[in-house]
């Protein structure tokens, strides 16, 4: 291994506490750090707080698996497969999770202050929303929001605190092994998240050599100090879907989906989390699945996806 | 047409592409939104503008994306980038029509995507506004399409996410939202619109073959239906579309 580079199982015990804040990178079923979460679950992290904008099966293992104390989201869903994801809408039914709910813009808004140096954000947005109103029980230290008149105009405005979680986790098609990041497709506010965060680890598909990820610096989107570790994980989203180069897995959701709704979570755990990663692609279907989902070059997923 | 050529809920989505204007900026939610704002694209506003919040702007949409986040959002995009800009576009005003669904809608327009019951410990867990409450603040009008059933429309929402016309005329403005508001409502039964005085909802037209008591069974506030007319049916070439190209799964049927 080069440069920042360390394993899997490394990279979790050294930079996840139980209790820590951590935000994944992604969008509902896309591009999520999942080989990371599965080794998180592995090693028996919890009392994590997550902050996120809009998750989906990134947050809902995790809540599955007991790992999750705290959520400050904005969206939890698997779209087509399901909405709310299960476990997390089982979870907060039950009242067995703290959840705070801002928009995705005002998640976002937390986390660009985050990475800006700032204390709050203003926006225009979420005003008359519900959401200005409950869910303000952080305790007294910490506010959800502030209401002000702006300074100059005398417009109302909010004020949405600053998101720095302890730590951010990013999958990526390519970084270098200094830790410069590429991503392709939509970025979602990953690069944002990465700057807000204390430290980042970076899963990608491929590690390059520095120098050769650095012959197309317009197309980079984090500098290398951003970065404190890297891991080789090819399909380390799986079953979410990694632009360009594979398509989410209708089959894994229906499969997740199912054992959650027939209370046999504990099962899909054994059979799909508490395996390694190699074990792990031969039982969603090894090669001929990822035959089945690898992307169209030019379109960059799978166009004959049975969905 | 003849009736029994298409379904409601096709319909439903053939009336709700009818609200994007060639050439519109046109802020799509996931699910339903999406197949008419495509249907929009492939029949009367071929130049409306597509954009979805985690990031891209004007895609070709070759295949229905089954979130705003989708790698079939990425094909043909002019730009692809992510949540901060979209929404900071949206924030700035640039944005034509937010197009929503929701689990509950109010006579007001105000949309529940969040939770039925106490906010904490619920009856039932939505999933949350993602870009919803965004899109209701920050477009200049906006228009909701969602199933029309009693308990999905009540008087007054359990957790108001997205904001409508608030308690009514001024409530927006007191709020502080700077633009904007609720223009339609789209349903599998009728299309609904708001009095522009009252800010309330009255019941524009129904669907060919739906009572207007039937409309009434299923909302949960009195409904003026005294200026409603049948809603017209559907082209074949919209169905076909809709069937063969869009969702041709059969979601609609």
């Amino acid at each position: 291994m080069k440069g920042k580079e360390i394993s899997i199982t490394e990279a979790v015990k050294k930079f996840v506490n139980d209790g820590s804040t951590i935000a994944f990178g992604g969008f509902t079923q896309n591009r999520h750090p999942m080989s990371f979460i599965r080794e998180m679950i592995r090693q028996g992290k919890k009392d994590l707080v997550v902050y996120g904008h809009s998750s989906g099966i990134d947050l809902d293992i995790l809540v599955g698996a007991g790992a999750v104390k705290r959520a400050e989201i904005a969206y939890v869903g698997d779209e087509q497969f399901v909405t709310p994801s299960p476990n997390f809408g089982k979870a907060a039914e039950e009242g067995k999770l703290e959840i705070q709910d801002y928009s995705n813009y005002g998640a976002t808004l937390r986390f660009l202050a985050g990475a800006m140096g700032l204390p709050f954000m203003p926006a225009k947005t979420m005003l008359g929303s519900d959401m200005l109103k409950s869910g303000s029980d952080k305790g007294k230290s910490e506010k959800k929001f502030h209401l002000m008149e702006c300074p100059f105009t005398g417009e109302k405005v909010v004020l949405l605190p600053a998101a720095k979680p302890d730590l951010a986790i990013i999958h990526a098609q390519m970084v270098g092994e200094g830790g410069t990041v590429m991503i392709y497709g939509q970025k979602f506010a990953d690069d944002i998240i990465a700057k807000a965060a204390k430290e980042v680890v970076v899963t990608a598909e491929e590690i390059l050599p520095e120098e050769q990820i650095r012959q197309k610096p317009a197309l980079t989107c984090l500098p290398f100090f951003e970065v404190d570790a890297i891991v080789k994980s090819p399909f380390g989203a799986h079953p979410t879907s990694c632009y360009g180069l594979y398509d989410y897995d209708p089959d894994h959701y229906k499969i997740y989906v199912k054992a959650i709704k027939s209370n046999s979570f504990d099962e899909y755990l054994e059979r799909y989390v508490y395996v390694e990663h190699r074990e792990y692609f031969e039982r969603i279907g090894g090669v001929e699945k990822m035959e089945r989902l690898r992307a169209d070059p030019v379109l960059g997923y799978s166009p004959n996806l049975k969905r | 047409m003849m009736p029994e050529e298409y379904t409601l809920k096709e319909l439903m989505v053939v009336r709700a592409s009818k609200e994007i204007k060639d050439g519109e900026k046109v802020f799509i939610g996931t699910g339903l939104p999406m197949i008419a704002g495509m249907l929009a694209k492939y029949t009367h506003a071929p130049n409306c503008v597509i954009i979805f919040e985690a990031g891209t702007v004007d895609s070709k949409l070759l295949d229905l994306p089954a979130s705003v986040g989708d790698p079939r959002c990425v094909y043909g995009a002019s730009t692809c980038t992510g949540l901060f800009d979209i929404f900071s576009m949206l924030q700035d005003g640039k944005i034509d029509i937010g197009f929503l669904g929701g689990g509950q809608v109010d006579k007001y327009g105000n949309l529940n995507s969040t939770a039925i019951g106490e906010y904490r410990c619920p009856e039932v867990r939505f999933p949350g506004s993602g870009g919803a409450c965004d899109m209701a603040c920050l477009s200049k009008r906006v228009v909701i399409i969602m199933k029309h059933e009693l308990r999905r429309f009540p008087a007054e929402v359990d957790y108001l996410t997205s904001p409508g016309w608030m308690d009514g005329p001024g409530g927006r403005e007191k709020a502080g939202l700077v633009r904007g508001g609720p223009t339609t409502v789209i349903t599998d039964l009728g299309v609904m619109k708001f009095d522009p005085s009252s800010k309330e909802m009255y019941l524009d037209s129904y669907y060919p073959g739906v009572s207007i008591e039937k409309i009434r069974e299923n909302t949960g506030f009195d409904i003026d239906c005294s200026r409603a007319g049948e809603t017209e049916k559907p082209h074949i070439e919209e169905i076909a579309l809709l069937r063969n190209k869009i969702a041709p799964k059969g979601s609609l049927r």
